[in-house]
C-alpha cells in the first residue's frame, strides 16, 4: 500500500486570520482507500483545515493535492466535482426539501441548469435514493420537510447524502455528535465499510467513537500534525495528554470512555 | 491650484453630509444586521423637528436668540427621531432579529406610514393615533384567554391592530369635526426652514469660497464621528454594544441586558439621523419625500464601506461625495482644458448629478468585483457559518 | 377535517376559480375602463411570478425588477413611436430637443420581429450581467437587495435625465399609434390586449411551474436554504442564481411591454423605487412560493389600490404600509399559504 501515490496532500499549509494562524505548515497525507480520524483540542484548527481542502479558504502558503494536482484556486464547487464530498459539523441539510429530494440532490451526477431542467433521474438512481432512505431509516418521512427531522435523523441524512455524492474522498466532521449510542456504532460501521473504496477522514470528539473505527488517527494542535499513529500510541503520547490537560472537558472525554 | 481646493472643498462637504447621513444606518446595520429603510424618514423626522423648533423660537423666544435656535434643535431631533427609532425597535424590528429580508420591507412599510404621517397629521389624527397605539398595545392583554381556530389564531394580533386603528379613525374623524382640531400641522407642500444670517454667509480662505453652512455641517459632522466612536469605544454601554455584536449568547451569559444593547443600538443610529436631519434642512426645502432623496446614496455609503469599521464608512462616503462633485460638476474638465474630444464629450455626457449617480454606480460596482466585502471587511471565523 | 374531502378540495381550488372568473366572467359584465384596469393588473402578474422565482423559491430579494420591467415598456414604446411614421419622419418629441436624425439605437426597433425579441431578451440580457458581476461574488442577502435597488435608481437618473435620447421625463405615449389600423388606445385593440395579456400569464405561469416543479425548483430552493452547502455538493451556485435571474427580468419585460401599451405611456416612473417594492408586496400578500400567489397578490393589491385612491386617496399608504408590516408579522406565507395552511391537530 506504502507504494501507492497519496490521494490528498496537504504541503506546509498555513492560514492566517487577522495575524492569528489557525493553520501552521500542516502537512498531511491520504492514501487511496485509507480511513483516517483526526482529533484535537477546540481551535486545533479541524474546521479550518477542511475549509482549506474544500476550497472555502486560501492558504497564504503551502498547497493541497487532490490526485497529485493542485487544488489552489478551485471553487468549492470544481472541487466537490473533483470527488471531494463533506460533511459539516452541525447538520446542514435543505429544510425545506423532503429528505427523498435531499438525497435526489446530492446523487445527482448532473450539476447543470440545463441537465437538471431536462434530464430526469435515472432508475439505477431512484434506486440507490430509495436504498439510501431505508439505510438511514427515513423512509416514513420521505415525504415530508426536512427542516422538521429530529437532530439526530438530519445527521444521518446528511451522511447519506455524503454517501449518494459517491465522492472519493469524504471528509466528515464530528459525524456523531447528538447521535444515540446505538446510531453511534451504526455510523462507525457505516464509515468502515466506506473505506478501502473510498477514502475516509474523520473529525471527531467522541474518542469511544474512533477506537471503534480502529484507524490511524492525527493529532492536530495549533494547526500542526502533533503525532500520528495508531489511537493506543496516541493516548499515552506524553504530548498529547500535555495538550488535553489544558482542556478539562476534553480530558473527561477522553477518560470518560 | 484654486480650482483644486475648490472642487475638494466642494466634495468633501457632499460627502460629509453622506457621512453624517449614513453614519447612523452603519451603526445599526454594523452592530445589528438590520437594514433600517425607514432611516431616510427619521431624517425627515430630525428635518421636521428642526422645523418645529424653528417656529417656537420665532413665535415665543425674543429675537436676539434665535440665530442659536438650530443648536438647539440638534439634541430635540436626536430625541424625537430616536424615540421614534425606539418604538419602532420594540414594536417590529425586535420580531425579525436574524431575518434581514423581512427586517428591510417591513422597515419600508414603516417608512411608507412615516411619510403618509407627515402629511396627514393634525391634533385629531394624533390623538386619534395615540388612542390606537395605546389600545393596539393593550388589547392583546385582554384577548389572551379568547381562543381561536388555529388557522386565526396567528392573526389575532393583526385583528386587534386593525380593531384598534378603527377605534383610532372613529375618534379622529369625530374630532377632525371640530375645525381647530382638523387643520394639518404641516402642510403636504414642502416647508423651508431658514437658516440662521450666521449660516447664510461664507468664508474667503485661501481663494475657497466655502459657505458656512457647509462648514458647519463639516464641524456637525466630525462632532458626531467623535462622539459615535467615543461612545463604542470608552463608554460603558459602548463596550457592551459591541460585546453583543460579537457573540451574543456569551454576552447574554455574562449578565448583559442584551435587548437593552439592542433597544439603545437602534435609538442611537435613529438619534444620528435626527441629526442628519437638522443638517439636511441647511442645504434645502424640507417634505415628506425628503428620506428617498438619501437613503439609496447612504446603503450605496454601507455597501462601499463595509461593516466592519467607522473608518469605512466615512472613507466611502467622502470618495462617493468627491467623485459625485468633480464628475457632476464637470470639473475634470476645467482642470484639464486640453482633453481630447471622445473623452471630452463623455465627461461632459456624465456632468450632471443625477448622471453622475450612474458613473459612481458603475464604479462601485467593479469595485465590489475586486473587494466584495467593501473596504473593511470582516474577518476570521465568525463570516458566514 | 378529513372527513370532508370536498371541503379541502374546495379550499385548494378556491383561489383558481377566482383567477378564472377573474379572467373568463368579468370581460363581458365590466365596463371597458375596468376591463383596461383588470388587463394592466394581470399583466403585473408576470412581473409578480419572476419576483416569486427569484425570492420566494431562490432567496434573492430584488428591488429592482423595475428596471427590467421598464426596459420591456420601451422597448415596445419605441417599436410603437416609429411604427406610424412616414419613411424619414421622427417621433415628435425629438423636435423640442432639436435631434434631427434618429439615434442609432432606435433603428433596429422599426422592425417587428426585433422588437419582439427584444422586450424579453434585453431585460435578460440587462439581469444576467447584473446577476453575474453580483453573484460571482457571492454579493448576497440583503447587499445584493440594496445594489439591485441602487441599480434601479441610476436606471431611472438615466432614463429621467436623456431628453434627448428618450424623451427623458416625459415618456413614450402608445396610445395613439396604430396596430394593423386600430389606434392602440381604441377599446377594440384593449380589448385583444386583454385577451393577450390572460394568455401571456398563463404561458408565464405555467413556464415558472415547469422551472420550480423538478429538480431545478428542488436546486432553488436549495439555495435559499443553504447556498454554501450546495456548492460543496457540486453545483455552481452562480450560473443558477444568475440564469433565475434573468428568467425574473425576461418576465418583468414581457410584463412591462403589456402594461405600458394598455396604460397607454412608458415614463421612467416605472423606475421609481417606491414601485418596485409594492412589486415585492403583491408577491409577499398572496403568498410567496405559491406561483398563482403572486398574480393573485398583483391583481388584488391594485385593485385595492385603485379603489382607495378613488375613495380616500391619503390613506393608501396607510394600508400599503400596514400590508409590509402585516405580511412579515402576521402572515408570513401570504395569503394563500395562510388559505392553505394544513390544519395541525393539537
Amino acid at each position: 500500500m506504502t507504494a501507492l501515490k497519496p490521494l490528498l496532500e496537504l504541503r506546509d499549509v498555513s492560514v492566517s486570520f487577522d495575524g492569528f494562524w489557525a493553520l501552521k505548515e500542516l502537512n498531511l497525507s491520504l492514501r487511496p482507500g485509507e480511513l483516517r480520524a483526526v482529533i484535537g483540542p477546540n481551535g486545533a484548527g479541524k474546521t479550518t483545515f477542511l475549509d482549506v481542502i474544500t476550497g472555502k479558504l486560501k492558504p497564504q502558503r503551502g498547497d493541497v493535492f487532490f490526485r497529485g494536482s493542485s487544488l489552489l484556486g478551485k471553487s468549492e464547487n470544481q472541487i466537490a466535482r473533483l470527488g471531494i464530498g463533506r460533511k459539516f459539523q452541525t447538520p446542514r441539510v435543505y429544510q425545506n426539501l423532503s429528505p427523498r429530494r435531499n438525497l435526489e440532490l446530492a446523487i445527482s451526477g448532473q450539476s447543470t441548469p440545463l441537465q437538471l431542467l431536462f434530464g430526469g433521474l435515472d432508475g439505477a438512481a431512484r434506486d440507490r435514493v430509495q436504498h439510501l432512505l431505508a439505510v438511514v431509516g427515513l423512509e416514513e418521512q420521505a415525504h415530508r420537510l426536512a427542516g422538521g427531522l429530529s437532530h439526530g435523523q438530519k445527521q444521518w441524512l446528511e451522511i447519506a447524502m455524503l454517501v449518494a455524492q459517491d465522492p472519493d474522498l469524504l471528509l466528515v466532521d464530528e459525524p456523531v455528535a447528538g447521535l444515540s449510542d446505538a446510531e453511534t456504532e451504526r455510523t462507525a460501521d457505516l464509515l468502515k465499510r466506506l473505506a478501502g473504496e473510498h477514502t475516509v477522514l474523520v473529525i471527531e470528539h467522541d474518542m469511544e467513537f474512533i477506537r471503534n473505527l480502529q484507524a490511524p488517527v492525527t493529532v492536530l494542535h495549533e494547526g500542526h500534525v502533533l503525532c500520528e499513529g495508531p489511537m493506543e500510541q496516541v493516548q499515552n503520547d506524553p504530548r498529547v495528554i500535555e495538550v488535553y490537560l489544558g482542556s478539562d472537558a476534553d480530558l473527561e472525554t477522553m477518560e470518560d470512555h | 491650484m484654486n480650482l483644486f481646493y475648490d472642487t475638494l472643498f466642494n466634495g468633501l462637504a457632499i460627502g460629509s453630509v453622506l457621512v453624517l447621513a449614513a453614519l447612523g444606518l452603519a451603526v445599526v446595520f454594523g452592530l445589528m444586521g438590520v437594514i433600517n429603510m425607514a432611516h431616510g424618514e427619521l431624517m425627515m423626522l430630525g428635518a421636521y423637528t428642526t422645523f418645529v423648533v424653528q417656529n417656537v423660537f420665532k413665535a415665543v423666544l425674543p429675537e436676539s436668540v434665535f440665530p442659536i435656535y438650530i443648536l438647539v434643535a440638534i439634541p430635540f431631533a436626536f430625541l424625537v427621531s430616536g424615540l421614534a427609532g425606539l418604538l419602532l425597535e420594540k414594536t417590529v424590528v425586535r420580531r425579525l432579529y436574524g431575518r434581514p429580508l423581512e427586517t428591510l420591507l417591513a422597515t419600508w412599510g414603516v417608512s411608507l406610514i412615516l411619510q403618509q404621517f407627515v402629511r396627514s397629521v393634525s391634533s385629531a389624527f394624533a390623538i386619534g393615533l395615540l388612542l390606537a397605539v395605546a389600545i393596539g398595545l393593550f388589547l392583546p392583554r385582554l384577548l389572551v384567554r379568547v381562543q381561536l381556530a388555529p388557522r386565526w389564531a396567528g392573526l389575532k394580533g393583526t385583528i386587534s391592530w386593525i380593531s384598534a386603528g378603527l377605534v383610532g379613525i372613529g375618534v379622529a374623524s369625530l374630532l377632525g369635526e371640530e375645525r381647530s382640531l382638523d387643520q394639518p400641522w404641516f402642510s403636504a407642500r414642502n416647508l423651508d426652514v431658514t437658516a440662521p444670517s450666521w449660516l447664510r454667509g461664507s468664508i474667503e480662505l485661501g481663494g475657497v469660497t466655502m459657505p458656512t453652512a457647509r462648514l458647519f455641517i463639516i464641524a456637525l459632522t466630525i462632532l458626531a464621528l467623535w462622539g459615535v466612536t467615543w461612545f463604542l469605544q470608552k463608554s460603558v454601554w459602548g463596550i457592551r454594544i459591541r460585546a453583543v455584536t460579537q457573540n451574543r449568547s456569551m454576552s447574554d451569559c455574562l449578565g448583559i441586558p442584551t435587548e437593552t444593547v439592542d433597544a439603545l443600538t437602534f435609538l442611537i443610529g435613529s438619534g444620528l439621523a435626527g441629526v442628519a436631519g437638522v443638517a439636511v434642512t441647511l442645504l434645502g426645502s424640507v417634505g415628506p419625500n425628503l428620506g428617498g432623496n438619501y437613503i439609496v446614496d447612504c446603503f450605496m455609503v454601507v455597501v462601499l464601506g463595509g461593516v466592519g469599521k467607522l473608518l469605512g464608512t466615512v472613507l466611502a462616503a467622502l470618495g462617493i461625495g468627491v467623485i459625485s462633485y468633480v464628475v457632476g460638476s464637470g470639473s475634470l474638465l476645467l482642470i484639464w482644458p486640453a482633453m481630447p474630444a471622445g473623452l471630452n464629450e463623455l465627461i461632459t455626457f456624465f456632468a450632471t448629478t443625477s448622471m453622475a449617480k450612474v458613473l459612481v454606480f458603475a464604479l462601485i460596482v467593479l469595485f465590489l468585483q475586486v473587494r466584495p466585502a467593501g473596504l473593511f471587511p470582516p474577518k476570521g471565523r465568525m463570516v458566514e457559518a | 377535517m378529513n372527513s370532508f374531502p370536498w371541503l379541502k378540495a374546495w379550499r385548494r381550488w378556491l383561489p383558481w376559480l377566482v383567477l378564472v372568473v377573474a379572467a373568463l366572467v368579468l370581460p363581458i359584465v365590466l365596463p371597458p375602463f375596468r376591463l383596461n384596469l383588470l388587463g394592466r393588473f394581470l399583466s403585473l402578474g408576470i412581473v409578480a411570478l419572476g419576483i416569486d422565482l427569484i425570492w420566494g423559491y431562490t432567496g434573492l430579494l430584488s428591488l429592482g425588477q423595475g428596471i427590467f420591467f421598464a426596459l420591456g415598456g420601451y422597448a415596445l414604446g419605441m417599436h410603437l413611436q416609429l411604427g406610424s411614421l412616414a419613411p424619414g419622419q421622427l417621433p415628435e418629441f425629438f423636435g423640442l430637443y432639436g435631434v434631427k436624425s434618429l439615434p442609432g439605437f432606435w433603428q433596429p426597433f422599426t422592425s417587428p420581429l426585433f422588437t419582439f425579441f427584444a422586450i424579453w431578451i434585453v431585460p435578460a440580457l440587462v439581469a444576467g450581467l447584473l446577476g453575474y458581476l453580483v453573484f460571482r461574488n457571492r454579493i448576497k442577502g440583503v447587499y445584493f437587495s440594496i445594489l439591485t435597488q441602487a441599480a434601479l435608481l441610476v436606471f431611472f437618473n438615466f432614463f429621467n435625465g436623456q431628453q434627448k435620447l428618450i424623451n427623458g421625463t416625459n415618456g413614450l405615449k402608445t396610445d395613439t399609434a396604430k396596430v394593423f389600423g386600430d389606434l392602440v388606445g381604441s377599446d377594440l385593440v384593449q380589448k385583444e390586449l386583454f385577451w393577450l395579456t390572460v394568455v401571456l400569464v398563463v404561458a408565464a405561469w405555467w413556464l415558472c411551474r415547469w422551472l420550480t416543479k423538478g429538480r431545478f425548483g428542488d436546486v432553488l430552493v436549495a439555495i435559499r436554504d443553504d447556498e454554501p452547502r450546495l456548492r460543496f455538493t457540486g453545483y455552481n451556485t452562480t450560473s443558477y442564481k444568475t440564469l433565475v435571474f434573468a428568467v425574473a427580468g425576461a418576465l418583468a419585460g414581457i410584463s412591462g411591454a403589456l402594461y405600458t401599451v394598455q396604460s397607454g405611456i412608458v415614463s421612467p416612473q416605472f423606475m421609481a423605487v417606491p414601485f418596485s417594492i409594492e412589486m415585492v408586496i403583491w408577491v409577499a400578500v398572496g403568498g410567496r412560493g405559491t406561483l398563482i400567489g403572486a398574480v393573485l397578490g398583483a391583481v388584488l393589491i391594485n385593485f385595492a389600490k385603485s379603489l382607495v385612491s378613488e375613495q380616500l386617496p391619503e390613506t393608501w399608504l396607510f394600508i400599503q404600509g400596514g400590508l409590509f408590516l402585516l405580511v412579515v408579522t402576521a402572515l408570513p406565507d401570504g395569503l394563500l399559504g395562510w388559505w392553505w395552511r394544513r390544519e395541525v391537530k393539537p
